[in-house]
């Protein structure tokens, strides 16, 4: 269920906007919040399981960050299992599944985290906030199936003019 | 990584007027660095003496261990902060003065950056528009494999989208193994690319660190601090 085209698959338009914005907030370091996006486009698909990563300058370029930055996070993320470097090819991403389904499990974790804190500071309780997520994932699923619908039918469309 | 530059009890006075006063400093090489300060802090005062255009009243700047002359011009690579190309030059003319005075300057690597910028390097000086001739400087100096880069404003004069243009031809052109000076008062818009900032205040070194440690400590960016700092 985790293949490489699964993967890709998975890179939505959306995501890639948000990865490659490289919009980075203020009140930390710059390192970490690249570790965390890298991650993001790994999980995402976005960087596929066992491709080459672009260059340190090249993607320092790209997130208009020191390469030095960039190699500090590259190296965390290597740390991580994530990367590993190839002498010939440069940085390639892992292809270890089950490292990636660990840190999906944990990110994955810290955004439930997030919704809790959030729902708290406004007062209300955890029991509450966790109905109001399923009543409020109910009414999107709905809303999702009638939009994939739309995109299947495009993507069929497209397949067709192709052939 | 060495020291690239190092300055002891560095002075200017102008008159009446002292520009830096005692500056200790040492920068290592391959780095990014800010040199940030207010309006008449002495940031470009300090950038003259390191690339040998003025000389200190006391104490000394060192370039790779030698004092400013011949020597250390062929290593550093300077933009002044406004042009010395006269209105009569063309594109063409300036790249031709740049390849007969510095020998590690790359024509090829300039001709590329002038090309993605659109620049017709047949036009005269006088025809471009003033981000225009601030880029073709910056891609002139860019070009040049040198040891320190550095860059009196370079981002001063012109809009947001240049900005980004001129951070990006930095970030990818610059030689690895040297270091960037770049002197501003636009913080927020260079902040993410630099490794190191110095705060000058009154001639005064207020502070050197790490961007990275700036932000850990204090929970913000380097912008917020500096105007914490500068607070009139």
């Amino acid at each position: 269920m985790f293949g490489r085209q699964a993967y890709c698959q998975k890179a939505t338009l959306e995501v890639r906007r948000c990865i490659l914005k490289w919009n980075f907030s203020n009140d930390h370091s710059i390192a970490p919040q690249i570790v965390e996006m890298i991650q993001t486009g790994i999980l995402a698909g976005f960087y596929p399981l066992g491709s080459a990563l672009p260059s340190v300058r090249a993607l320092a370029v790209e997130a208009g960050v020191n390469p030095n930055t960039m190699q500090k996070a590259l190296a965390e993320l290597e740390a991580q299992g994530l990367l590993y470097t190839q002498r010939t090819s440069g940085r390639t991403v892992t292809t270890d599944e089950r490292l990636i389904m660990e840190l999906k499990e944990r990110r994955a974790h810290d955004y439930i985290r997030h919704y809790f804190e959030g729902m708290q500071s406004l007062g209300i309780a955890r029991d509450r906030a966790a109905e109001m997520l399923a009543a409020s994932a109910s009414a999107s699923t709905s809303a999702d199936t009638s939009a994939s619908d739309t995109k299947a039918t495009t993507t069929t469309t497209n397949t067709t003019e192709v052939n | 990584m060495g020291t690239i530059l190092q300055a002891q009890g560095l002075t200017k006075r102008f008159g009446q007027t002292t520009a830096l006063d005692n500056v200790e400093l040492s920068l290592e090489s391959g780095r990014i660095v800010g040199l940030l300060g207010p309006n008449g802090s002495g940031k470009t005062t300090f950038i003259k003496i390191a690339s040998g255009l003025l000389t200190p009243t006391a104490g000394q700047v060192l370039i790779d261990g030698v004092a400013p002359g011949p020597q250390t011009k062929a290593q550093v690579s300077y933009l002044p902060d406004r042009t010395y190309f006269d209105n009569w030059m063309k594109v063409s003319d300036c790249l031709e003065l740049f390849a007969d005075f510095y020998q590690d300057f790359d024509r090829v690597k300039a001709n590329d950056m002038l090309h993605s910028l659109g620049i017709d390097a047949s036009k005269t000086f006088k025809t471009l528009s003033k981000g225009t001739q601030e880029k073709v400087q910056l891609a002139l100096v860019m070009s040049r494999q040198a040891k320190l880069y550095l860059l009196d404003e370079p981002i001063g004069g012109v809009d947001p989208a240049a900005r980004d243009f001129i951070l990006d031809t930095i970030i990818r052109n610059y030689n690895e193994e040297g270091t960037v000076v770049i002197s501003t008062h636009l913080i927020s818009d260079i902040e993410k690319v630099l490794d190191d900032v110095i705060f000058l205040w009154d001639g005064r070194i207020e502070r050197t660190d790490s961007v990275d440690h700036i932000r850990e400590q204090s929970g913000k960016s380097v912008d917020e601090v500096f105007r914490e700092v500068f607070k009139c």
